[in-house]
């Protein structure tokens, strides 16, 4: 009974009425609110009233937001809007034509920027006939710690778990790409073309298919005709363009396209039929070499423990680096101080780091200093003052005494270091 | 050369001893990347530094390709790193070295080729070492910062890594391994040594590289910038995403702490993001 359609004349010509006092009141009680503004006319075509789009606005001016985003947030508007936050399109390919495998590094356990726009490449060479639509299979070896995998535009997904992969293991790697080649002989083979990741196990994995890869690839273009796809590839240590059809294996460097924004991809799990056979390791990895962080140059150090105008107690900062394992940087004011070496200036006039995680202390953020720093990752600020520009850009400010706060964390540090030797002891 | 080719071929089963390992090093030709001229290729040159600093048995140097003004001139600057000669498998120009290379190989059998990466002209796609290193089944590595040891047919490595670390890595002799920036910079070449130095010529027959030859190869384009594209439904998001500051805030920020709970924050950052080691 209760959705039985009852209509109040009344109500619908007040409705109609624009100059009716009860106008608004009686549209919003009917649910139509803004969404009246259009409705289908008697001859199927689509009508529009342009005086009841927009809203009166703080100085009592009618605005118009064609995002929709500041209308009056009726019921049925916050429920469109909970449906827009994520308007990607979800693609699940059920019987792909072929596939397109992908290998992306993974360094520290997350797609990094190449792999995206590798796993970018390969949904162009998968979806260019939208007939008949390829698959992107990812092929992950050891663990990782990435969420959007879906993201990035992976229908299938293939994760290598084990020992066996752990460390540099790229005999080990290069067995199980092969029988992933027995299982699903992709159409192609996409590797990033980056130092020590897919540069060496797709050059590995070339040799093995026995196929001449593309290396240094940076554009594809669709041909003419049906087998056309033409890339472009640098050649003669990056003096040349070499312009050839693109081969079964390819090695791509960074920006070679575009990553996936607008589709999220199913990421369906799948396994190797057979289990890998055992290789013989002819490469043992005896795991990493403890560098002397002062000997990185600052340009490629991972971890920078910066100083500026605000450590007073320089003894303490250098214990610190120690403890830390941390490459020493300074600002200029520190550098001019004579406390730090002109070779470890931080900034514009001094080196553009890239570290990963930046520990700036007591560094008040000039100009000058941030620009030295914007392609790092982490930024943490030790500081006095709250509202220095150093704290705004940081993604974590711990507002005190520079000299205390690192004497904490070299404790904390130690004692860490401490559990971890007598837990290896106790292996 | 100290080389005697046939007997270290039975060398290769036993393990070394005390002995000096045999070194070969795969040389190329060079090209300067502003003046174009022939020189010695850079990452070749650190190869064969580093097998310069093995020890006291002088390496073995090869080199295939054509014979003419230019590659004679990058040659030399080889020879001129201390060296009486320099063996030179001749093959035509456009030639695929990659046969003529692994039979030579297969009958000097050394215990260690060392090569760069990657060539300075024509493809330089860092293939060679790969495919050499397939074809006579021995293990390779990629991006030597030095060689440590060499003993009992194993050889302890350090690999370079990105961002200035290493890894010590161990490897099975024979073995091919290729140098790249990260290695030691190599010696200067001296002129009266380069002048001095033999080229031993060897006949061989070439295969033409017919793939290469169909392809077109134009000087290096400027790659386009990647620009800021803003994925946005409406006018209104564009410009805000366009008028929005490059660095918004959303840090965390911890006031009124104790030292001990800022540096535990500290602490608790530098762990999940493992710099820490
Ligand atoms: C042409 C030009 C080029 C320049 N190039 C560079 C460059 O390349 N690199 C560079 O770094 N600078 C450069 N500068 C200098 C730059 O403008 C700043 O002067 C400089 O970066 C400031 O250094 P600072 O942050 O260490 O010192 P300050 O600005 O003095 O900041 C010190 C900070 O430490 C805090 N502090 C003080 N005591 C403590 C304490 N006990 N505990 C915690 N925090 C404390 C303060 O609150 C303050 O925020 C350049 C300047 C010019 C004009």
């Amino acid at each position: 009974m209760k959705d039985d359609l009852r209509r109040d004349p009344r109500k619908e010509w007040i409705a109609r009425n624009r100059l009716h006092p009860d106008h608004q009141r009686v549209l919003a009680e009917l649910g139509r609110g803004a969404a009246s503004a259009e409705w289908l006319g008697p001859q199927g075509i689509m009508r529009k009233d342009p005086h009841r789009v927009g809203f009166i606005g703080p100085s009592g001016i009618k605005r118009i937001d064609r995002s929709g985003a500041q209308q009056a947030a009726t019921a049925s508007d916050i429920r469109q809007r909970g449906a827009a936050a994520d308007t990607r399109q979800s693609i699940d390919i059920e019987t792909p034509a072929f596939l397109v495998a992908v290998v992306p590094d993974m360094s520290a356990g997350r797609l990094s920027s190449q792999d995206r726009d590798v796993l970018g490449l390969a949904r162009q060479l998968a979806d260019a006939d939208p007939q008949r639509p390829g698959a992107v299979l990812a092929v992950l070896f050891g663990e990782h710690k990435e969420e959007a995998l879906s993201e990035a535009g992976i229908d299938r997904l293939l994760h290598l778990e084990g020992n066996e992969f752990a460390g540099y293991t790229p005999e080990a790697r290069l067995a199980a790409l092969m029988a992933v080649e027995r299982q699903w002989a992709p159409r192609h083979w996409l590797l990033p073309d980056s130092a020590l990741g897919g540069a060496d196990l797709g050059r590995r994995l070339a040799a093995r298919l026995g196929e001449r890869p593309a290396t240094g690839v940076w554009q594809l273009n669709a041909g003419t005709d049906e087998a056309g796809w033409q890339c472009l590839a640098r050649g003669a240590a990056g003096t040349r363009d070499i312009q050839r059809p693109l081969p079964r294996v390819v090695l791509a460097l960074a920006e070679c396209a575009e990553p996936v924004y607008e589709a999220r991809h199913a990421a369906r799990r799948v396994e190797l039929s057979q289990a890998l056979p055992e290789t013989l390791g002819r490469i043992t990895d005896m795991g990493a070499v403890a560098v002397d962080p002062a000997g990185v140059a600052l340009a490629e150090a991972e971890f920078i423990l910066s100083a500026g105008n605000g450590v007073k107690d320089w003894a303490g900062f250098h214990r610190a680096a120690e403890v830390l394992q941390a490459t020493k940087g300074a600002s200029r004011v520190a550098v001019d101080d004579g406390f730090m070496p002109r070779d470890r200036q931080v900034g514009a006039t001094g080196t553009w780091v890239t570290a990963r995680v930046y520990v700036a202390v007591g560094i008040s953020g000039a100009i000058q200093h941030l620009q030295g720093i914007q392609s790092c990752d982490k930024v943490v600020a030790i500081n006095f003052d709250g509202g220095c520009d150093m704290v705004k850009r940081a993604d974590l400010a711990v507002l005190g005494d520079a000299s205390q706060i690192l004497a904490a964390l070299v404790a904390l540090v130690e004692q860490y270091r401490q559990q971890q030797q007598e837990s290896r002891d106790a292996a | 050369m100290p080389h005697d080719a046939n007997s270290q071929t039975s060398a290769r089963a036993q393990p070394h001893g005390g002995g000096q390992p045999s070194v070969a090093v795969l040389v190329s030709m060079g090209r300067h990347p502003l003046t174009e001229r022939a020189r010695r290729a850079d990452q070749d040159a650190r190869a064969v530094e580093m097998a310069l600093s093995l020890g006291d048995v002088q390496p073995r140097l090869l080199h295939a390709g054509h014979f003419d003004q230019d590659s004679e001139a990058a040659l030399r600057g080889y020879l001129g790193m201390g060296f009486d000669a320099l063996e030179l498998i001749e093959q035509e120009p456009g030639a695929d070295v990659i046969a003529a290379l692994c039979d030579r190989l297969r009958d000097a059998a050394p215990q260690l080729v060392l090569t760069g990466a990657r060539a300075e002209t024509d493809e330089g796609s860092g293939l060679l070492p790969y495919l050499l290193a397939e074809a006579l089944g021995w293990p390779i590595v990629a991006s030597l910062a030095s060689i440590e040891r060499i003993e009992q047919g194993e050889a302890t490595l350090l690999q370079a890594l990105p961002r200035g670390q290493r890894r010590r890595l161990r490897v099975r002799l024979p073995a091919v391994f290729t140098v790249d920036g990260s290695a030691p910079a190599p010696r200067q070449s001296a002129f009266g040594p380069a002048r001095r130095g033999v080229v031993e010529r060897i006949a061989c027959t070439s295969l033409q590289d017919a793939a290469f030859a169909e392809w077109r190869i134009q000087p290096a384009r400027k790659r386009p910038k990647r620009l800021k594209i803003v994925k946005a439904a409406s006018a209104r998001d564009r410009f805000k995403a366009a008028a929005a500051k490059a660095e918004g805030g959303g840090g965390q920020v911890l006031a009124d702490v104790t030292p001990e709970q800022g540096a535990e924050a500290i602490f608790k950052l530098l762990q999940e993001e493992g710099v820490l080691r």
